[in-house]
């Protein structure tokens, strides 16, 4: 079984029902719901990236926390190294979050104001009863703060007394000192300055080489994705339109919404020439997704069967596929801007 | 017409805190050229937002503006009355804040919030009450639909919580121009976007820019914005400007070593597999700072000389960097 991947995710869908006060359930008002994630199937192989890209609100933080029960999943299937995470009971899945962990996006608010970091880092020792002693939690931790970068005389700190970029390392040593083997990355370095986001990415990647660890890379910065993803996938409105191997997705986009993310990245390069690809419009709300092809209200190449069929996932290339109406007809957005 | 339309020399704004003096902005130079787009790059902390509020007269206890000359279209702003100033902010120099849900007031429409600007800057409006108000509602209309506001007439009445992130970004664009400012201050416009969203709106700007013939001083931590929207970049790094030139120069052969550190940081698909350098540490404590290179607890070619005051030095004509291993002295 070494070639099964580690994470297996299969029609995994998360719902999110609104409310309704009873003056309206009576009188008839139907029930709204946002569909935040829609039948996304996708796998992580062990020691592999897959970078997961997407605007704000298509849905991509809540995959994570599904995949992780953090949200419970609506329906759909999570099976983690041969077992199914959406079968366990919380006693097993307490045992299983040892094994999957998450880094948040706000290095502010997901640390505890009133904890120092010996505390907020030694927390998932004693949860999971991984060192006995008061001793042995403080020198595990003092070992794992060392490893992200900040220094053992740190540890009586409390969080305000470090700047954005140590914070966030504080949230990876708590992410790692259960020694887990996949972590879901959700946007870890957004909120950061670019020299120290380069910091971030770096120590992310020697850690992964180092404890050969798993990840699921959250981002809406493709080019973060671009440079530390193996494999990517793109999502639109709580559904996944494009994935692949990074190379062939983001330099051979199939799907036009990948092609126009892609053009609008802003390049530093002055000699570069690029052609834009001009999105109308904003994401339309997940409570009313558009009929169809989510993507059909801006999409510039929509035909009429797009606003009426959704798309299958069809296979463009080796192991890269898209959800699109008009994949056969091999269109290219960014050759229709320069042409 | 060829001097500047804002020229900021030697300005230093300081916050006097209970920890101490921090100079937000030491000793900055700003000159933005008529129908020009500045951009001006830095990191939290560099002193980019706190340059452009000296320059709108927007800084407040415990800070203020401890010396320097700020002179706009042939006028010291540093002199002039709060009266003379405010009659300044809005008409002709106008400024968008990063957050545009915070900046937008949650109770009044969008409507009454263009309103409110013309109402205040706008000399050539009627003076009857009912001339005045269909003038301001035409001019209104006219500014939601110049942003690319779909159904102008009726989304004056909606309250900026209706609107959704880039569709606020644009409304504050709006209220920005209405009285069509020479000079646009856009403090991290797109910051809070997605980037399909970022796009047009920076486009958005691009365009009006050409349109109105004003200036624009795009404030951003992003070098890509500036590589693709601006005539000429400013590097801040702890209070200083140290680099300013044509985009292509700064960013195609940097002379400074942060803007080569920020350069060579940014992760980019075409870097796969290659290391990213990282500047290492982290920007000093802006708190009683010694007179030297600011950058050189970080700096990788630092040497002895770096212990000393450095000016800015000329690399090419136009291009100056503020590192003793640029070319020559500036005159």
């Amino acid at each position: 079984m070494s070639d099964a991947p580690l994470l297996q995710v299969t029609g995994l869908t998360k719902h999110y029902s609104g409310h309704r006060s009873i003056g309206q359930r009576l009188g008839g008002v139907p029930q709204t719901v946002v569909k935040a994630v829609n039948d996304v199937s996708l796998s992580v192989r062990r020691g592999e990236i897959l970078g997961l890209i997407g605007e704000s609100g298509c849905g991509k933080s809540t995959l994570g926390r599904a995949i992780l029960r953090l949200h419970e999943p609506t329906e759909g299937k999570v099976v983690f190294d041969g077992k199914d995470v959406t079968a366990l009971d919380a006693d097993a899945l307490k045992s299983m979050r040892r094994r999957m962990q998450i880094i948040f996006q706000d290095p502010y608010a997901s640390l505890n104001p009133r904890r120092t970091v010996a505390e907020i880092v030694g927390l998932p020792l004693k949860l999971h009863g991984l060192a006995t002693t008061q001793d042995e939690v403080r020198a595990k931790v003092a070992a794992i703060i060392e490893k992200v970068g900040l220094k053992a005389n740190q540890l009586d700190r409390y969080p305000h007394q470090f700047s954005g970029g140590q914070r966030q390392r504080i949230g990876i040593a708590r992410a790692l000192i259960s020694n887990p083997e996949f972590i879901v990355c959700d946007e870890p370095v957004s909120a950061l300055d670019v020299s120290i986001q380069a910091q971030i990415i770096e120590l992310l990647l020697n850690l992964k080489s180092e404890l050969g660890l798993t990840y699921l890379f959250i981002s809406h910065d493709i080019s973060v994705i671009g440079y530390l993803s193996d494999r990517v996938a793109v999502m639109y409105l709580g559904e996944i339109v494009e994935m692949g191997p990074v190379d062939a997705v983001l330099s051979r986009p199939r799907h036009p919404y990948t092609q126009s993310l892609m053009s609008a990245v802003p390049e530093v390069d002055v000699h570069a020439q690029k052609s834009r690809v001009r999105l109308t419009g904003d994401l339309p709300s997940p409570l009313n997704p558009p009929s169809g092809c989510k993507f059909h209200t801006r999409c510039p190449l929509a035909i009429d069967i797009c606003k009426v069929k959704a798309p299958v996932t069809e296979t463009v290339g080796e192991a890269h596929t898209a959800a699109c109406h008009r994949l056969a007809e091999k269109l290219s957005l960014l050759e229709a801007a320069e042409a | 017409m060829n001097a500047p339309l804002l020229s900021v020399t030697d300005l230093r704004t300081v916050f006097d805190t209970r920890a101490g003096r921090v100079c937000a902005v030491d000793g900055v130079n700003v000159e933005v050229r008529r129908g020009e787009c500045l951009g001006v790059v830095g990191e939290s902390g560099s002193g980019k937002s706190v340059t452009f509020a000296s320059v709108m007269g927007l800084v407040r206890s415990p800070g203020r503006i401890d010396g320097g000359a700020i002179i706009f279209d042939g006028r010291d702003l540093r002199t002039l009355t709060p009266q003379q100033m405010r009659k300044v902010r809005g008409r002709d120099i106008a400024m968008t804040m990063q957050d545009a849900l915070t900046a937008l007031n949650p109770a009044l429409t969008v409507g009454e919030q263009i309103g409110e600007v013309l109402e205040a800057h706008d000399e050539t409006l009627p003076s009857s009450r009912g001339a005045r108000n269909a003038a301001i509602r035409e001019r209104s209309v006219e500014m939601l639909s110049l942003v690319g506001i779909p159904s102008a007439e009726s989304r004056l009445r909606q309250y900026p919580h209706e609107f959704s992130g880039g569709m606020r970004q644009r409304i504050m664009i709006a209220i920005a121009l209405a009285c069509r400012p020479k000079l646009l201050i856009a403090d991290e416009p797109t910051t809070a976007l997605d980037v399909t969203i970022q796009a047009q709106v920076l486009e958005l700007i691009t365009d009006i820019r050409a349109k109105l013939g004003m200036s624009v001083v795009l404030i951003t931590h992003d070098l890509g914005v500036v590589t693709e929207h601006c005539d000429r970049v400013m590097v801040m790094y702890a209070g200083q400007v140290v680099e300013e030139g044509p985009v292509r120069e700064v960013i195609g052969s940097p002379s400074h070593p942060y803007t080569k550190g920020l350069l060579g940081s940014i992760p980019r698909l075409a870097l796969r597999g290659q290391k990213i350098k990282p500047i290492e540490g982290q920007v000093p404590d802006l708190i009683d700072l010694p007179a030297q290179c600011r950058f050189y607890s970080r700096c990788t070619l630092r040497q002895d000389v770096c212990k000393s005051l450095i000016s800015m030095r000329e690399a090419t004509p136009g291009h100056s960097a503020r590192c003793v291993l640029v070319g020559k002295d500036r005159p």
